[in-house]
């Protein structure tokens, strides 16, 4: 029992932040309509910002979590968007996916090439004290990184419904042309939407880089299995990323300790065809395609 | 059908100088550089597959590495097992077809990207059972010593002779191409890559064509995946990972998705544009992705798309058919 | 049709061009070593650490007067940890006329590019340490590290005679690395008739390794054998620590690196490993004097694949200079049985064998992570 209660606690903790990554996934497929397949490598950079911040200009960790928090948002939101996404979208969503490809290479080279190839060593947010939760030893930092990501949920959802912005943001989601002739500013909305991918992103990074340490080439796994989980939750849903993100990095658990350990990263891709055949729209999706 | 004898002539000439260049090309160099073309030979094959599915049929597919790696591990373990080379292809050409087959009937039953995802598991799926399941496959240190196929008279052992045996396939496989797109079926591709309602309107069972499109594709996949294995003569489960799956794909956009000729440059551009980088050591690759990023910026239709951009310049009276767009690239 | 074609030309001919330039700038009074290594790619922490110790080394060789009286040259070949890329990179820097391959580190990628070498007969040193790369007959192959067949049985007495073991785990990355070290492993608990009562396969960039450690926690084995690479061990110490696991973890080179112990911190206390040659041992005068220069250059400290592609540069130079020309049936006649003593050769480190096969026997340390910096508990003699 405490074996089970342990590898599922630990896994709700590490499906947490594949959520926060899911739901980038889901925000700029909204927004877009494309795949960012550098999504991953938006969460191994922002660290790395940190690392820049605290060891090349000498700030405290604190201040420098900041920095990389405004830089990343900078870079991976604002600059993103006017500089790659911006030019290239109109020409299809494949060339832009294509694009994003390219520029994972990139940020990945980059890091190696200016931060070295070996993983470092990251500070942690939060203390690791352990707290023992019938037989099962849980740290402090897991707990914080679940209920984080459920009050970011919970957040989203709110600015999505309650305000003013949000709503517009889901208007051009929903129908850009439209919201356009309805006096939204499709344009802000969109770089909105960028922006808290980038914000969404850091905040991951700065979760998982101190188990996960920080290493260039982290996005490649981290990519891929939050991407999965955007698929399994439904792509067009954020509640759905939070669920496709827990459940994988339950799932992912459960399978290594009673099933397989050999297949275990098989049992989320099973698990992806299954639900596309069976329920195309994700679990937690709707099928009309694009409400946030 | 007016000009198309003066279109055909042209074509033809053309095509025949670029074989005359490809003939040429590796004459008088060293092995490496012989090596690096066959290898953009193969790829091109498997560009020209999965330009088929996105290009003609407008699905993108992230697997068609998985399919190389088919073709690539059914050719090594018949030709380990003593089976020539030529008799080992139809095997892993059909298996790529049937799979593809049963790969794409599920995903294409709903609309939307859904191949796309499909695809993606299936790959990682693909790699992990060659890992894994080491009493076939060889596990984590792959399959080695599979040999070079003899014609009797003409032996590919050597770097050159097994060069211009790649050059001869790539011209079959492209020319079996050339007949599909140019056949009833590839004129459905087309019809439904323009405009898929109207095709459906018209009678075109897209569904069913859509599918023969990826799984033509994959077979092409499988067949450079039978070329990779007697020009490496080792094959490991790391070699077909979704990031080939990924490159694979950039090489169609680069080149020009839809473009009959887009493949060839694509690859071209993928595997040597880094070659020539890497006098720039560490940085090869950052410069390499900058570039791609630059280009598809600028050129978003892929670089064959340049020369209907600067056509459109010159001739701007001039009807754009782009119904003959995929031979754009050879006027 | 000419703007395609064209821009394929000009594509190719630059592509031509370029290493043409390169081969033609090598001049006479040259010698060129061939670092084909994993720059990019997952093995890029372990090739560019074996880049940086041949690196140190060539400056240091030239330094010395440079092999046979030449300068050394060393030009760098990224196999992006590609076995397909790196046989063509082989091929390629055999083209561009070098005398001595440096690398690769990765076995699966060895096995391949080492058929390259041996058609042409270079001498290659490799970081590689799967037991199937001397087992092929080829005698222009050479290890800097010994194989995982010499490796892991020497941990066998610790597990059976030290430890007193019954019953052991193991926990292994599932890459080429992790799976050779593992197979041999079982067949010595096998041959030792100690009990494998629990086998933890782990992926290459895991990131949640609860499973793993509670699975080996409810087997409760007398000691566990930790097989990864270096964040792979780190991470992996780190949820060991976590959910309290009792029994020692002992691991093969890898677990008590420095870089796993900064990576880990304090959770890499007790860790115990059998390691080949590690910048730890600073008592031996040649490791301390590399160990500090190395961290003068790079600004970070060597790990095991550093001394590595050390070692790899100088032995070229020894026994090239033995032999007095470049020729690569001469080099391997010299390299098989030979034993070059750390007093005489100074920047092989220590005593260092090498077998008709390549492989290479030294003395070799077994090493204990105490209060946060790995502390050599004793030597285990050459085998």
């Amino acid at each position: 029992m405490s074996q089970f209660l342990q590898v599922f606690l630990s896994g709700l903790a590490t499906g947490a932040v594949y959520a926060l990554v899911a739901i980038g996934f889901t925000l700029v497929w909204q927004a877009a309509q494309t795949v960012n397949f550098a999504q991953g490598e938006f969460v191994m950079v922002p660290a790395f910002f940190v690392l820049i911040g605290m060891h090349w200009l000498g700030l405290s960790f604190w201040v420098a979590l900041l920095f990389g928090f405004a830089v990343s948002i900078v870079v991976l939101g604002l600059l993103f968007k006017k500089l790659i996404v911006e030019p290239i979208l109109p020409h299809g969503g494949i060339t832009l996916i294509i694009a994003t490809m390219a520029l994972g290479i990139l940020l990945k080279e980059s890091a190696k090439e200016f931060y070295g190839a070996e993983a470092q060593p990251f500070p942690a947010m939060f203390p690791g004290d352990q707290i023992d939760v019938f037989g099962a030893a849980v740290s402090l930092r897991d707990l914080l990184n679940l209920v984080i990501s459920l009050g970011i949920v919970i957040l989203l959802t709110l600015f999505l419904n309650r305000t003013r912005t949000g709503r517009c943001m889901q208007a051009t989601a929903q129908n850009p042309g439209v919201a356009e002739i309805l006096g939204v500013d499709v344009k802000r909305m969109v770089l909105y939407t960028f922006l808290i991918n980038a914000a969404l992103a850091a905040l991951a990074s700065f979760l998982i880089t101190p188990v996960y340490l920080a290493k260039f080439s982290n996005g490649e796994t981290l990519g891929l299995i939050a991407f999965i989980a955007a698929i399994v939750g439904g792509f067009n849903q954020i509640r759905g990323a939070l669920v496709g993100g827990l459940l994988i990095g339950v799932l992912d658990n459960l399978t290594a300790t009673y099933v397989t350990a050999q297949y275990r990263a098989a049992l989320p891709l099973v698990l992806l065809i299954v639900i596309i055949l069976v329920r195309p729209q994700g679990i937690m999706g709707t099928s009309e395609g694009r409400a946030v | 059908m007016r000009g198309l004898s003066v279109r055909d002539v042209w074509r033809s000439v053309a095509i025949a100088l670029l074989l005359v260049a490809a003939i040429l090309l590796p004459i008088g160099q060293k092995n490496y550089i012989i090596y690096v073309l066959t290898s953009w030979l193969i790829f091109t094959i498997a560009a020209m597959g999965l330009n088929l599915t996105l290009g003609y049929a407008g699905q993108i597919s992230l697997a068609q590495a998985s399919f190389m790696a088919i073709g690539a591990y059914v050719t090594a373990l018949l030709t380990l097992a003593g089976w020539h080379w030529l008799a080992a292809l139809p095997p892993a050409l059909i298996i790529s077809f049937v799979v593809g087959l049963i790969l794409g009937y599920p995903a294409l039953r709903v609309k939307g990207h859904f191949l796309a995802f499909v695809t993606l598991a299936f790959n990682t799926l693909v790699f992990l059972v060659l890992r894994n399941e080491d009493w076939l496959t060889g596990g984590t240190y792959g399959l080695s010593g599979m040999p070079r196929p003899d014609f009797g008279l003409f032996s590919t052992d050597k770097h050159l002779p097994f060069y211009y045996f790649t050059l001869g396939i790539t011209v079959i496989a492209a020319l079996a191409l050339w007949g599909i797109v140019r056949s009833p079926w590839g004129r459905a591709f087309k019809a439904l890559r323009e405009n898929p309602v109207r095709a459906e309107s018209l009678g075109v069972d897209t569904r069913r064509v859509t599918l023969l499109a990826f799984a033509i594709g994959s077979v092409y996949g499988g067949l450079a995946g039978a070329l990779i294995t007697p020009l490496v003569q080792f094959i490991e489960p790391g070699s077909f990972g979704l990031a080939h799956s990924l490159r694979i794909l950039l090489m169609v956009v680069v080149g020009g998705a839809g473009y009959f000729f887009g493949p060839f440059i694509g690859a071209a551009v993928v595997i040597l544009l880094p070659e020539v980088l890497r006098f720039t050591e560490g940085y090869y690759l950052i410069i390499y992705s900058a570039l791609v990023i630059v280009m598809l910026v600028f050129v978003p239709s892929g670089l064959i798309g340049v020369w209907g951009r600067l056509k459109a310049k010159v001739w701007p009276k001039q009807q754009v058919r782009t119904d003959m767009a995929e031979g754009a690239g050879l006027q | 049709m000419t703007r395609s074609h064209r821009y394929r030309s000009l594509l190719l001919a630059v592509s031509i061009a370029v290493p043409a330039a390169l081969g033609t700038a090598q001049a006479a009074d040259t010698v060129k070593l061939g670092l084909v290594a994993e720059l990019s790619g997952a093995g890029a922490p372990a090739g560019t650490n074996w880049r940086d110790g041949a690196k140190l080394a060539v400056a240091e060789v030239n330094a010395a007067g440079g092999i046979l009286g030449k300068k050394v040259e060393m030009p760098e070949y990224d196999t992006q940890t590609d076995p397909q890329v790196s046989r063509a990179l082989v091929q390629k820097a055999i083209d561009e006329g070098v005398i001595a391959i440096i690398g690769t580190v990765y076995s699966g990628s060895t096995m391949v590019n080492m058929l390259v070498a041996k058609q042409n007969s270079i001498p290659q040193f490799v970081g590689s340490e799967a037991p199937a790369i001397v087992e092929k007959g080829n005698p222009f192959v050479y290890r800097t590290s010994s194989g995982a067949q010499k490796g892991v049985p020497a941990l066998t007495p610790y597990f059976k005679d030290t430890l007193k073991a019954k019953k052991v785990g193991v926990a292994w990355v599932n890459n080429e690395f992790g799976k050779g070290g593992r197979n041999v492993f079982i067949a010595e608990m096998k041959k030792a008739g100690i009990d494998v009562v629990v086998d933890a396969a782990s992926e290459q960039a895991q990131t949640d390794y609860a499973a793993d450690v509670a699975k080996i926690k409810s087997a409760n084995p007398d000691a566990v054998f930790v097989y990864m690479n270096q964040e792979e061990s780190a991470r992996f110490l780190i949820e060991a620590k976590k959910q309290a696991l009792p029994m020692p973890l002992v691991g093969e080179v890898t677990l008590t690196e420095a870089k796993v112990i900064e990576l880990a911190g304090n959770a890499a206390d007790g860790a115990i490993a059998h390691v080949g040659v590690t910048a730890t041992a600073t008592e031996v005068p040649g490791i301390a004097a590399f160990a500090k220069s190395f961290e003068d250059t790079f600004k970070r400290k060597p790990t095991h694949d550093a001394i590595k592609g050390y070692v790899g540069v100088w032995a070229t130079k020894y026994v090239t200079d033995k032999v007095g020309k470049v020729d690569g049936e001469a080099f391997a006649k010299t390299m098989h049985g030979l034993c070059l003593k750390a007093a005489d050769h100074p920047k092989i480190l220590l005593d260092t064998c090498w077998d008709d096969r390549g492989e290479m026997s030294r003395p070799s340390f077994m090493v204990q992570v105490k209060g946060g910096s790995p502390v050599v508990i004793g030597t285990v003699p050459a085998n």
